[in-house]
């Protein structure tokens, strides 16, 4: 795909602390593509992002990012850690928050600037969080607090979102205004977006493909492809069936118990 | 100390406190304190360090004895053993604060045993109770010319570092994996603010002494951000509140012969409090006001 690609690995594998934790995984992503990251717990799903973000470095194979050697700090990528929510004492406003994501990184005394601060204020306007900017981020509600940092994560000009399970610990409403909102970013301005979910169902309308991670190996395909129950067995190395309900959404259960894509309810 | 009392004349006042060579080397350190223990003290409350500060303070305990058992000043020693004690919580990596039950029984342990160690440095010298007292409640009034270059030195270092790293330091504070994402070396920027404040603990337990050491370290920065959330106001207010009860505490202390610890910390607990009273009245009154609110709206 040559200068399309936003994010190339070949043959990538990836240990921590001497274990490994996947292998040999090929795969590309078109800048502008909405991906799922999909897989069971500690599969290693955290890991491929942070991969990608040259946090975590590869045992053996390659990565790129827009067709260049990944590296921390590069202001083309925006990156939203799993996390639960801020500290509700936590004293600073949203709006510095989304400032640290622009010049946090840098050293010295940071002096007052009209193009940044105007930069953070579209920002923040562009995620609908004009409101409540001058609030501490503690007292936000999730779905608030998700708002400001996704703004946080494209303020230095990003065209690729890495979001970490950005969905969890929502409410129902705020998942969909949340995911919509990540949609409506990616449509229209092209921003690629890798969103690892612990429930495809509230995206599986408009994502263009999905990552499995799970026993070891990442697996790429379009949704029809991937989940399926023939493909998800052999990527398990166990017995696995996909199920689907009466409104087309997706269940995975494993020979005891649900693998994933369980409605959560928490 | 014997002197006439203050007036209402400022000017004569100020001729007054700084009439004696030893009350401008108590105001000189003391503002030199201040002003790094007022900006250190913005980061401690937003990392939420304050038992790693008190800690560092009891650390420098043996550090002081030491000094004063081998004939140098005790601000020496103590600068010594608190950056070698905040070098070696860095190394241990967890952040002291977190709370796991071997860690701070560890912790507790390493520090009654400092305690012990440095109430075996001051009988190996002379037995002296007046050593041991102006470590724990501080000795502003007996600062030498020598402590106050070294001071100077130790607040420049500080505030310079603090002035180049601040902002990482709050990034790596509030959002430490997007940080680290970003480029920062959360884990480097951790041990570093460590060392600035074992730094600030070191030459703040000369003036207010290690008992009270919150109530420069903590208690300016504390009201400072319950006033705002704007970390360049924040940061600001913590220092000229810090200042402020540094030169009142001293002035206080100067007329009526008690001690300056007794004064800072009180100035410093005053104002928290009155602080937290006015915030909890308006939004008491907010509150009621919404209710209010709802109930006409329920009405209508």
């Amino acid at each position: 795909m040559g200068n399309s690609s936003a994010v190339a690995l070949e043959g990538a594998s990836v240990s921590l602390g001497g274990h490994l934790v996947w292998r040999d995984a090929d795969l590309e992503v078109a800048a502008g593509e909405f991906v799922a990251v999909l897989g069971p717990n500690g599969a290693g799903k955290s890991t491929l992002l942070k991969a990608l973000l040259g946090v975590v470095p590869l045992s053996a194979g390659t990565v790129r990012v827009f067709g260049r050697p990944v590296r921390r700090g590069n202001d083309e990528v925006g990156y939203l850690p799993q996390r639960r929510r801020f500290d509700p004492d936590l004293r600073i406003r949203a709006l510095d928050l989304v400032r640290l994501g622009l010049d946090g990184d840098r050293l010295g005394v940071p002096l007052p600037s009209r193009t940044k601060e105007d930069r953070v204020r579209r920002m923040i306007e562009l995620v609908g969080a004009s409101a409540y900017a001058e609030r501490p981020i503690g007292e936000l509600s999730g779905g608030e607090q998700q708002r400001i940092l996704i703004a946080q994560a494209l303020v230095t000009g990003a065209r690729m979102l890495m979001l970490d399970e950005p969905l969890e610990s929502l409410d129902l409403n705020n998942q969909q205004a949340i995911s919509d909102l990540i949609r409506t970013i990616c449509e229209r301005q092209g921003v690629t977006v890798l969103l690892v979910a612990h429930d495809v169902n509230p995206i599986l309308p408009f994502v263009d493909r999905v990552v499995y991670v799970a026993g070891g190996h990442v697996l790429c395909g379009k949704p029809e492809e991937v989940i399926r129950t023939e493909t998800l067995t052999r990527l398990y190395g166990a017995p696995v069936e996909v199920l689907k309900t009466s409104d087309g959404r997706l269940i995975v259960v494993g020979q005891h118990e649900p693998v994933s894509y369980h409605p959560v309810d928490h | 100390m014997s002197q006439p009392g203050p007036s209402w004349d400022l000017v004569a006042d100020v001729q007054l406190l700084l009439q004696f060579h030893f009350m401008h080397n108590a105001f000189g350190a003391a503002t030199l304190v201040a002003l790094l223990a007022g900006a250190a003290g913005y980061f401690v409350v937003l990392r939420g360090q304050s038992f790693a500060a008190h800690m560092l303070s009891q650390v420098g305990f043996p550090g002081a004895a030491g000094a004063v058992l081998v004939h140098v000043a005790p601000v020496f020693g103590l600068i010594v053993f608190c950056v070698v004690a905040a070098l070696g919580i860095g190394w241990v990596g967890r952040t002291v604060d977190a709370g796991h039950r071997a860690e701070s029984a560890a912790v507790a342990s390493i520090l009654a045993f400092s305690l012990g160690l440095g109430l075996l440095f001051f009988r190996l010298y002379a037995g002296s109770a007046a050593g041991i007292y102006s470590f724990l409640f501080g000795t502003i009034l007996g600062i030498s010319d020598r402590d106050v270059q070294l001071t100077f030195v130790v607040a420049l270092l500080g505030v310079a570092a603090l002035a180049i790293f601040g902002r990482q330091l709050v990034f790596a504070t509030v959002d430490p994996d997007v940080a680290e994402a970003r480029g920062v070396r959360v884990r480097r920027i951790s041990i570093a603010f460590l060392v600035v404040l074992a730094l600030a603990v070191a030459i703040t337990v000369q003036i207010v002494g290690t008992l009270l050491i919150f109530a420069l370290l903590v208690a300016p920065a504390a009201s400072a951000l319950q006033l705002t959330a704007r970390p360049a106001r924040a940061l600001a207010l913590s220092i000229v509140l810090s200042l402020a009860f540094t030169w009142l505490g001293l002035a206080l202390a100067y007329f009526s012969n008690l001690p300056v610890g007794f004064f800072i910390t009180s100035l410093a607990f005053a104002v928290y409090v009155a602080i937290r009273a006015v915030k909890g009245a308006l939004a008491l009154r907010t509150g009621k006001q919404h209710i209010r609110r709802e109930w006409s709206a329920a009405k209508a």
